[in-house]
C-alpha cells in the first residue's frame, strides 16, 4: 500500500525573465506585447521525470543540494501547484509543514488564528475547537493564546504554527526544513512528534539538510540531484553516497556499490538493505568473528566475549581515517555502534595492509540473530569502505528473555516470598 | 471550474472568519472602531455639500435633489465598497503571497474576502445612513426597499468579478494598481453620484447609460432617496445579466492563471 505514488513527474517553471525587469502593463501596451508578456521567456526545469513510491507508514528523507528540486517535489506532493507533466496520487489527507504559522495574522489573538490557520489547512471548525487544548497544550502558550500574535517571541509562533500544522492529524505528513529553524527543545519536542506519527503508522516525507536526522529518522532516503532521483533506498548508503559526492571525492568513486563477492554471511547480501559502497580508497579485506578460544564462528552464547577481527588495506598512504562497527538486530535496530573518532582515537597514518580488533569482553545481547556493520570512512563520514549488514551472526541463550540487551542481573525475594530455581536468572 | 467552486464553498466557514478577522484587525486598538471606514465617505459628504449648496448654491439649485447630503450619501457608500475592494484586490494577492506559496489554498478566497469585508461595511454604512435619514426626518421604510438586496447582490457579483480579474492580472503587471487609482477617479466623476441623471444632458446619456455603475447608483438613489416606486427594474436585471458575465470572465481569468500566482506572487 503505498500512501504517494509519483509518476515520471516534471515540472517546469516559467520564467518570465524580461518582463520581470520593467514588469509594467503600461510598457507592455506601449510596445503591444500584453499576449506576448503572458507567455514566458524561458523555461526553468526543477524536476525531470521523477517517479517515486512511498510506502503507507514509512518516513521518507529526501536530501540534495539547495535547487535540485527537493522543495519543488514537496510542494507537489502537498498539491500546492501541479505538475507539468507526470501524475502525483497521494492517499489520504495531506498536511505540509513548509512554513509555520504562515497566515499568521499579527493583530489578531493566537486563539482567533488557531481557528483560520487549521481551516487554512482544511480542519471544519468543530474539528479545530475540539483539538484546540491539544494545540495549546503543544504550543506551550498558556495564557498566551489570548494575546495578539505580534506580542510572540519567534519560537511561540513557531511552537504554534508547528501545534495547528500538526493537530490536522494528516496522513501523510510533509517536513520541509522547519526543524532547522528551531532551539533544541523544539527540534527534540517535534521529532517525539514525528517518533509518535510513525507509530501511529502514518507516512512522512522529510526535507532536510540535516543528514544525521536522515539516517537516524528515515525508512528510506531519496537524493534529488538537479531535478531527477540520484539514489533511493536506504539511508545510510544514500546519505554517505551523498557525502561522496558533496565532498568532491565522486573522481574516485570506482563501482561504489558494487557488491564484494562474499565476504560474509552470503545470506546477509541478500538482504535488499545490505550493502557495500565507498571510494574504495581503503578497503576491508576480511571480517571474522571469533570466540573466547579463538575460534571463528557464527553463534555465540549470551554473555561471552566476541572478538571482531578486521583486515583493511589502504590503496594509497592515510592521514584521514577512521574505524567504526555497529550491531544491529534482525530486524535493523542498533544494538551498538561505535567508531574510533568517537571515542577520541586521532588517526595519524596508515600505509598498505593492516587488522583491526574489537575486543567485547561480554555480549550480552539476548538469543537472536544480529548483523553488522563494518566501516572504514573518513573523519567528515566520507566512506572509503561501507559495508552495511553484510555480516551477521546468532546469539544463543539457554534463557528465553526478551528485548536486546540482557543486563547483569539478580533476583532477591524477601519476606513471605517462597521460590526456587536458579539457572535462569542470567548470572552465572 | 465547477470543482473549484465547490471547493470555494467548502471554505465558506474560513471566509467569514477570514472577513470578521480583517474587520476585527482593522479597528482593533483604534478609539473610533469601524467609524473609521466612514470618515473617509463622511468627508467626502461634507465637502461636496459644503461646495455644491453653499459655495455653488446658485448653480443649479434647481436640478439639485433635496436633502442633499442625503442623496450624496446613497451614491457615495455603494461607491466606496466598489472602489476599494478594487483597490484592496490590487494588492492582496501579493500581500499574501506567503499563504498561496507555502500553503494549499485556493487564492479566489483573498479577493473574495476584500469585497466581503467591504460588504460588510457597507451594511454597516447603511445604518450611518438610516441615522442621517432620520437627522433629515426621511421616511425609513418605503415599499422598494425590498429592491435593495437585489441591487446589493448585483453591485457583489460585479465587483467580484472585476476584483477577481484584476487581482490576478496585478500578480503579473504590478502597475495596474496605479492606473486603477487614476481610472477609478475617472470613474467616479462619469457616475450620477454627485448630481442626478436627469442633469446630465440627452445627448450625453447614451454614454453615461454604458456604465454600468450608473445603473447601480440611480437604483440606490431611486430605492433610498426618491419617492415613487422602482422603476430602473429593468436595467438592474440586464446589469445583473452583465454582472454575472463579468463574475464569470474574472473567474475564468483567475483561473488560468491560477497555477502562475504562486510562482509570480
Amino acid at each position: 500500500m503505498h500512501a504517494v505514488e509519483i509518476r515520471d513527474v516534471r515540472k517546469v517553471y516559467q520564467r518570465y525573465g524580461r518582463r520581470k525587469s520593467f514588469g509594467t502593463l503600461k510598457s507592455a501596451l506601449l510596445s503591444g506585447s500584453v499576449l506576448k508578456n503572458l507567455q514566458p521567456d524561458s523555461a526553468f526545469q526543477a524536476l525531470d521525470g521523477v517517479s517515486l513510491d512511498v510506502r503507507q507508514g514509512s518516513t521518507l528523507g529526501i536530501i540534495g543540494r539547495n535547487g535540485s528540486g527537493k522543495s519543488s517535489l514537496l510542494k507537489l506532493i502537498a498539491g500546492i501547484g501541479k505538475p507539468s507533466s507526470g501524475t502525483i496520487d497521494v492517499s489520504g489527507r495531506v498536511s505540509a509543514l513548509i512554513e509555520l504559522g504562515a497566515g499568521f495574522h499579527p493583530e489578531i489573538s493566537g486563539r482567533e488564528n488557531v481557528f483560520i490557520n487549521g481551516m487554512m489547512l482544511g480542519l471544519s471548525k468543530a474539528e479545530v475547537a475540539r483539538r484546540f487544548d491539544e494545540i495549546v497544550a503543544f504550543s506551550e502558550l498558556g495564557d498566551f493564546i489570548d494575546e495578539p500574535v505580534k506580542t510572540y517571541s519567534s519560537g511561540m509562533y513557531m511552537r504554534l504554527g508547528f501545534a495547528v500544522a500538526i493537530n490536522v492529524d494528516p496522513d501523510v505528513l510533509l517536513v520541509d526544513e522547519v526543524l532547522a529553524v528551531g532551539d533544541e527543545a523544539f527540534t527534540h519536542k517535534c521529532l517525539e512528534k514525528f517518533a509518535e506519527f510513525r507509530r501511529r503508522g502514518k507516512t512522512i516525507v522529510l526535507v532536510t539538510h540535516m543528514l544525521d536526522l536522515i539516517t537516524r529518522l528515515c525508512d528510506e532516503a531519496l537524493w534529488l540531484d538537479a531535478g531527477r532521483v540520484r539514489e533511493h533506498g536506504d539511508p545510510k548508503r544514500v546519505v554517505d553516497a551523498y557525502l561522496t559526492e558533496v565532498a568532491g571525492t565522486d573522481d574516485h568513486a570506482v563501482s561504489a556499490t558494487a557488491p564484494l563477492p562474499a565476504a560474509g554471511d552470503a545470506a546477509a547480501a541478500a538482504n535488499g538493505r545490505a550493502g557495500r559502497w565507498g571510494s574504495q580508497e581503503a578497503i576491508i579485506e576480511h571480517v571474522e568473528l571469533v570466540r573466547a578460544d579463538g575460534q571463528p564462528v557464527h553463534v555465540f552464547e549470551s554473555g561471552q566475549p566476541m572478538r571482531i577481527r578486521v583486515g583493511v588495506r589502504a590503496a594509497r598512504p592515510l592521514h584521514d581515517f577512521v574505524f567504526g562497527i555497529g550491531i544491529f538486530t534482525a530486524d535493523g535496530v542498533c544494538c551498538f555502534a561505535t567508531n574510533t573518532q568517537i571515542e577520541g582515537r586521532v588517526p595519524r597514518e596508515w600505509a598498505g595492509g593492516g587488522t583491526f580488533t574489537v575486543d567485547i569482553a561480554r555480549l550480552d545481547l539476548i538469543a537472536g540473530a544480529y548483523k553488522l556493520d563494518v566501516a572504514v570512512h573518513r573523519q567528515d563520514g566520507v566512506p572509503y569502505d561501507y559495508h552495511r549488514l553484510l555480516y551477521s551472526f546468532r546469539m544463543a541463550s539457554p534463557v528465553k528473555d526478551t528485548g536486546i540487551y540482557r543486563p547483569q542481573h539478580r533476583w532477591l525475594f524477601e519476606g513471605g516470598i517462597g521460590i526456587s530455581g536458579s539457572g535462569g536468572d542470567g548470572q552465572e | 471550474m465547477l470543482a473549484n467552486l465547490r471547493q470555494v464553498f467548502r471554505y465558506r466557514a474560513l471566509v467569514s472568519s477570514l472577513v470578521a478577522r480583517e474587520l476585527k484587525a482593522r479597528y482593533r486598538g483604534s478609539v473610533l472602531g469601524f467609524f473609521w471606514t466612514f470618515v473617509n465617505p463622511l468627508l467626502l459628504l461634507g465637502i461636496y455639500t459644503f461646495v455644491f449648496t453653499v459655495l455653488l448654491g446658485g448653480a443649479g439649485a434647481g436640478t439639485r435633489p433635496e436633502p442633499y447630503a442625503l442623496f450624496l450619501f446613497c451614491g457615495i457608500l455603494p461607491w466606496t465598497w466598489f472602489q476599494s475592494s478594487l483597490l484592496e484586490s490590487c494588492s492582496v494577492l501579493i500581500a499574501g503571497g506567503n499563504l498561496i506559496r507555502k500553503v494549499l489554498f485556493p487564492a479566489e478566497i483573498l479577493p473574495a474576502v476584500t469585497v466581503l469585508t467591504g460588504l460588510v461595511n457597507f451594511c454597516l454604512g447603511l445604518l450611518v445612513f438610516a441615522g442621517v435619514a432620520i437627522f433629515y426626518g426621511r421616511p425609513l421604510i418605503s415599499g422598494d426597499l425590498i429592491w435593495l438586496p437585489a441591487i446589493i447582490l448585483v453591485q457583489l457579483a460585479l465587483t467580484l468579478g472585476l476584483s477577481l480579474l484584476l487581482s490576478s492580472l496585478t500578480v503579473h503587471f504590478r502597475d495596474i494598481r496605479d492606473l486603477l487609482g487614476n481610472l477609478l477617479t475617472l470613474w467616479f466623476w462619469g457616475t450620477p453620484i454627485l448630481y442626478t441623471m436627469t442633469a446630465v444632458p440627452e445627448r450625453f446619456r447614451a454614454v453615461f447609460a454604458l456604465n454600468p455603475f450608473t445603473h447601480l447608483a440611480v437604483a440606490y438613489q431611486e430605492v433610498l432617496f426618491f419617492d415613487g416606486p422602482f422603476t430602473g427594474w429593468r436595467s438592474l436585471l440586464a446589469l445583473g445579466a452583465f454582472a454575472l458575465v463579468v463574475l464569470l470572465f474574472g473567474y475564468f481569468v483567475f483561473d488560468r492563471l491560477r497555477d502562475t500566482l504562486a510562482e509570480e506572487v
